[in-house]
């Protein structure tokens, strides 16, 4: 019997949407040409990026030229980040950001503590919401940016970034948010929420990896990460990415004319997934905040279980999922995430985030939760832990 | 990532579940880390260990070391057991990746507790066996990144 695959990574990356395929494929092997070229065989291409950057401009509320191409998510953080601490450097040092930032961001900012900034890093709560008035305590005199996700990648929770847009207006703070997994996903307006720089990456949201974007807003003074030629507004150097903008810009399109309808779609069966998985599967939590997240996010911690063997099991059930456990990650510490909303250890090894996608069905889901309810019971039946739980819970019986 | 042999051990293991009134019982790891194992070892009065159980929480190597050094002890005495080394048992397994390693460390480790308390409840002095570290992740963990 063959095995259906059923992706549930979709926070990892997603399938190339068809149609922003089809509308990358000529620019592989007809018009190939280097838009910097002057004839007209190429030059066509220079307009044909030009269009993409009006479809990512167009879903931000943000002007054309305000959009940047990089290769993903992580070079536009580290542009970001880099490029405004060595511009507003002189004036300040001190940085802002969170405890839950993807590594692109936390990273980057070890390297700027090894230069000589300050780094803060903000609790959260324990649905991983930023605390705003540690952050407006946070704030002073040489603070030179401050930088908050939109949405986390483990617990899907979305950050009050218009609330903190407007605070960092009314300080005078550059404000940059990595909304990689949000970008094409939630509504921004960069206007309304006071953002200044935001990096997103085209492999989110059904288009191809290898291409993302830096939005800086028109006179945010940050200057160049790859030195060379003309391209980006010389921000940027290198010879477009052109396939990849194409297909970004065509994967921008499609996800601002779906929004709406995708996301209720998607809400409706991660809000089933949860309520199965809460109601069926005992000792289990819901990890993120209940409302305030993105559609097709859901994260639960299985106590007494591990999330590699949980994450091997569905594997060989056909399911592709993810976990904030060490040993998927390399190192004997679980998710900084998950530590950060405050699980115990035990409880952030048995984590299990399952992001759902565009061709997600309702029987799909149906049966990974049936799939996860027999997984589940096994290891915990294989678990001294689950083994001493049982039998501590029946002295306490007893003794009653 | 792992072998045939892990994902079988994995998939199908050996021995799993507890002694009702064992003769040693050894609990090792740290859920800290994300690795606890325990074993049960039922040992006749020829100190041959009769039966053997186990139960792991943790990873697919966890699990699989667990399974395959419960066989490795079966039906030996008690002086063959502690010759299963950590060794021994990755190589039944036809290897770990390097990062789970520290796994079949525990299931040496787990086998010497549950000999230990076997010898503590028995006022036996067992050749070559030392009172095991409840915690053995903490030296690995240096190396194990």
């Amino acid at each position: 019997m063959e095995q259906q695959l059923i992706y549930l990574d979709n926070a990892a990356t997603t399938k190339v949407n068809p149609k922003v395929l089809e509308a990358m494929l000529p620019y592989f092997s007809e018009k190939f040409g280097n838009p910097s070229a002057v004839y007209g065989f190429a030059s066509a291409n220079k307009q044909a990026i030009t269009e993409a950057r009006e479809h990512i401009a167009e879903v931000l509320g943000a002007k054309t030229e305000e959009i940047y191409f990089t290769a993903g998510g992580s070079e536009s953080d580290n542009w970001a980040l880099k490029a405004a601490a060595e511009a507003y450097g002189s004036k300040g040092k001190h940085i802002i950001t969170t405890k839950i930032e993807h590594h692109a961001i936390l990273h980057t900012c070890e390297y700027l503590e090894s230069r000589g900034f300050e780094i803060t890093y903000l609790d959260v709560d324990e649905s991983g919401v930023v605390d705003m008035e540690q952050l407006k305590e946070a704030i002073r005199p040489d603070t030179i940016l401050i930088s908050v996700m939109f949405a986390n990648n483990e617990i899907g929770t979305i950050e009050p970034i218009a609330e903190i847009g407007k605070l960092t207006k009314e300080e005078g703070i550059l404000f940059h948010t990595d909304a990689v997994q949000a970008f094409g996903h939630v509504p921004i307006k960069v206007d309304e929420m006071g953002i200044d720089m935001l990096s997103a990456s085209g492999h989110k949201l059904n288009g191809p990896k290898g291409i993302g974007f830096l939005y800086i807003r028109k006179g945010v003074k940050i200057r160049s990460f790859v030195h060379g030629g003309a391209q980006e507004r010389k921000r940027r150097a290198g010879t477009e990415n052109v396939p990849g903008i194409i297909g970004i810009g065509a994967a921008a399109k499609l996800c601002a004319e779906t929004m709406e309808e995708r996301s209720a779609r998607e809400k409706k069966l991660r809000d089933h997934l949860i309520d199965r998985v809460m109601k069926e599967i005992p000792y289990t939590r819901l990890n993120g905040h209940r409302v305030s997240r993105l559609p097709n996010n859901a994260n639960f911690s299985f106590q007494f279980v591990e999330g590699e063997s949980l994450l091997i099991m569905l594997d060989m059930a056909g399911i592709c999922a993810s976990s904030g456990s060490a040993c998927t990650s390399g190192s004997l510490d679980p998710s900084h995430v998950l530590l950060a909303i405050g699980l115990p250890h035990e409880i952030a090894h048995g984590s299990l985030r399952l992001t759902l996608g565009e061709d997600t069905t309702l029987e799909q889901i149906d049966y990974v939760v049936d799939k996860l309810k027999e997984i589940v019971e096994k290891l915990r039946s294989m678990s001294p832990l689950y083994e001493d739980f049982i039998n501590k819970g029946s002295e306490v019986a007893q003794a009653d | 990532m792992y072998s045939e042999k892990v994902m079988d051990h994995f998939q199908n293991p050996r021995n799993v579940g507890e002694i009702n009134g064992a003769s040693g019982v050894g609990t090792v790891g740290n859920a800290k880390c994300g690795d606890i194992m325990r074993i049960y070892l039922d040992i006749d009065e020829n100190q041959v260990i009769r039966d053997v159980k186990f139960k792991t929480f943790g990873c697919g190597a966890a699990v699989a070391t667990s399974s395959m050094a419960t066989e490795m002890v079966k039906g030996k005495s008690v002086k063959e057991a502690l010759s299963v080394t950590n060794k021994a048992v990755m190589e039944a397994l036809d290897g770990l990746p390097p990062v789970k390693v520290h796994c079949s460390l525990l299931a040496e480790e787990a086998i010497h507790a549950a000999l230990w308390d076997y010898a503590e409840k028995n006022q036996l002095k067992i050749e070559g066996l030392e009172k095991p570290k409840s915690d053995i992740s903490e030296s690995e963990e240096e190396e194990d990144y």
